[in-house]
């Protein structure tokens, strides 16, 4: 038996990109056990229904998070649209569809970089933020924020691509994914990254089950679980199946979150092709009266958003939650039996985003 | 099917290729033409209704109607862009580029020009004089149709007198109470 001491991790680490603490109980160079302990930047955007009414949130909403804010915005707005009963026009729904994708996209690449960056692959980690650019470009032209949308309102959209800017889009998807097919190669075929990926923090399908892991963590260890096989969105008119791998190490969790970004791309073709013409929104009138679940899939899993509702313009409750809550206790679990050194690379697979878990 | 150096053949391209960055600020920035950046005012067509006051989820808008002024606090104000789906008058608007940064928060107030606020002065003098021309039209027609119903008309306000008296008496008595209460606790 080695020495076992406890080493504080974090909020503030110089490899850590988000303020979560870790206690490591380590035994030599191995990690034996993980404590974490979130709660550092708590923001309190619940409790805002108090003060802004339903159709303020929706800003309130997509301010959750700075990555995946399109998707908290749209999961806030479908659920009062549920409550309501509100049925949004097609043009719409695909609309929303397509953003939604963008925006997984710019936060897949994002990830790939800090992959990158954190096993000590600089100019790798700048060519994926070069690619993501892109994106955030269209991202720009469409909607008119690079980070924040402001799109969403309850009962449609509020911007419109017309068909020259599709087809830009489109022509501009194609050199997208010349260069992440490209970006594919290197992460999937290179030594050095199989060398600090392969094998590390394996976590089986059983363990993820039991864990309740989301997205594409969850995916890597087996689970065929994607909340867009529920159809919310355009996403019941389009094909695609979940991306897994039987893997279950960070490897599998780089390669399933690759080929995500493949699939969104095949996805916003799909939707642009059968895009239909048509009103963007629908007037809505009166207040929410009642309750809701949305559960819908962001780039790092499933997200559930509780609207409820009595009839007043204030709403009663609010409740987010967001994949990474759910992925904490599969992040302990790969932990365990790990290297001191993969730490970080650890937190990075599962896709950490804790101030939105934190809201 | 692994090997080193997988990389270097994109790497050596992006060594002789242009950069992506810009040299900002020397090469200005380029917009698209719907971003919202900042939030203008066509003051002059303001009707001051403060919806935009109401609708803004910071709450970064005063509006004053007397003084023909709104005013933002723009380093509050997040450009989402909600005041100006709501303005009825259509005068606001998101355009591209953003604000000036600055180093305290200061709110910039923007006034009517003097021939706006002189018509709006002259139409609300009119709308005072119609509504008095209007309101003595009625009372004349009541005083003409009669006695009868002219009596009625006193009635509630002498109604009114009392029946406030006992609202107030009962507001006053248990605030008068406490004290004594808590003396006797005591
Ligand atoms: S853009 Fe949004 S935050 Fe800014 S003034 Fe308008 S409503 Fe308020
Ligand atoms: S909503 Fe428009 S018209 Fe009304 S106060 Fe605001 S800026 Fe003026």
């Amino acid at each position: 038996m080695g020495n076992i001491s406890v080493v504080p991790f974090g909020p503030q680490h110089p490899v850590l990109p988000e303020p979560i603490h870790l206690d490591l109980v380590i035994e030599d160079e191995k990690v034996i056990e993980a404590v974490p302990s979130i709660g550092f930047v708590h923001r309190g955007l619940e409790s805002l229904i108090a003060k802004k009414d339903y159709n303020e949130m929706v800003y309130v909403a997509e301010r959750t998070c700075g990555i995946c804010s399109f998707g908290h915005g749209m999961g806030y707005v479908e659920a009062v649209e549920k409550i309501m009963n509100i049925e949004i026009p097609d043009r719409a729904r695909y609309l929303r569809t397509i953003w939604m994708e963008l925006s997984r996209m710019h936060s897949h690449l994002l990830w790939l970089g800090l992959l990158a960056d954190a096993f000590g692959y600089e100019s790798l980690f700048y060519h994926c933020w070069r690619i993501r650019e892109q994106v955030l470009d269209m991202i720009e032209e469409s909607t008119g924020g690079r980070v924040i949308f402001s799109v969403n309102k309850v009962g449609g959209v509020m911007k419109d691509m017309d068909a020259a800017m599709l087809a830009r889009f489109s022509e501009k998807l194609g050199e997208v994914e010349d260069q992440v097919i490209a970006v594919r190669k290197n992460f999937l075929y290179d030594k050095t990254v199989q060398l600090r990926l392969r094998g590390v923090g394996v976590l089986t399908k059983q363990q993820a089950h039991d864990l309740g892991c989301a997205g594409p963590f969850g995916r890597a260890s087996g689970i065929a679980t994607d909340m867009r096989t529920r159809g919310y969105g355009a996403y019941g008119d389009l094909e695609f199946e979940p991306i897994t791998s039987n893997e279950g190490d960070s490897f599998a969790r780089c390669q399933c979150r690759i080929d995500e970004i493949l699939q969104s791309i095949d996805l916003i073709r799909q939707a642009m092709g059968m895009i239909p013409d048509g009103d963007l929104f629908v007037p809505v009138k009166g207040n929410p009266n009642g309750e809701y679940f949305m559960r819908i899939e962001q780039p790092r899993g499933e997200a559930v958003y509780y609207v409820k509702g009595s009839g007043k313009p204030y709403l009663n409750r609010l409740r987010i939650r967001t994949p990474t809550f759910a992925n904490l206790p599969g992040l302990c679990e790969t932990l365990k039996g790990a290297d001191y050194a993969d730490v970080p690379i650890l937190i990075l697979t599962i896709d950490p985003c804790i101030s939105c878990t934190e809201r | 099917m692994s090997t080193f150096l997988n990389f270097t053949g994109t790497l050596l391209k992006n060594l002789v290729s242009k950069p992506v960055t810009k040299n900002y600020p020397e090469e200005p920035a380029v917009y698209p033409e719907r971003m919202r950046g900042r939030i203008v005012i066509d003051i002059d067509q303001c009707i001051s209704c403060g919806l935009c006051v109401r609708s803004c989820p910071p709450r970064c808008i005063t509006v004053d109607k007397n003084e023909g002024t709104w005013t933002i606090n723009r380093f509050d104000c997040i450009a989402c862009g909600y005041c100006a789906s709501k303005c009825p008058k259509k005068c606001l608007k998101l355009i591209p580029g953003y604000q000036k940064p600055g180093r305290s928060k200061a709110a910039v107030t923007y006034h009517k020009s003097e021939e706006v606020m002189e018509a709006e002065r002259k139409k609300a003098a009119e709308m005072a004089a119609k509504k008095a021309a209007a309101l003595k039209a009625a009372k004349e027609k009541a005083a003409a149709a009669g006695a009868g119903t002219a009596a009625a008309k006193p009635m509630p306000a002498a109604g009114a007198a009392p029946a406030a008296k006992p609202v107030a008496a009962a507001d006053a008595a248990p605030a008068a109470k406490t004290p004594a209460a808590e003396k006797s606790a005591e």
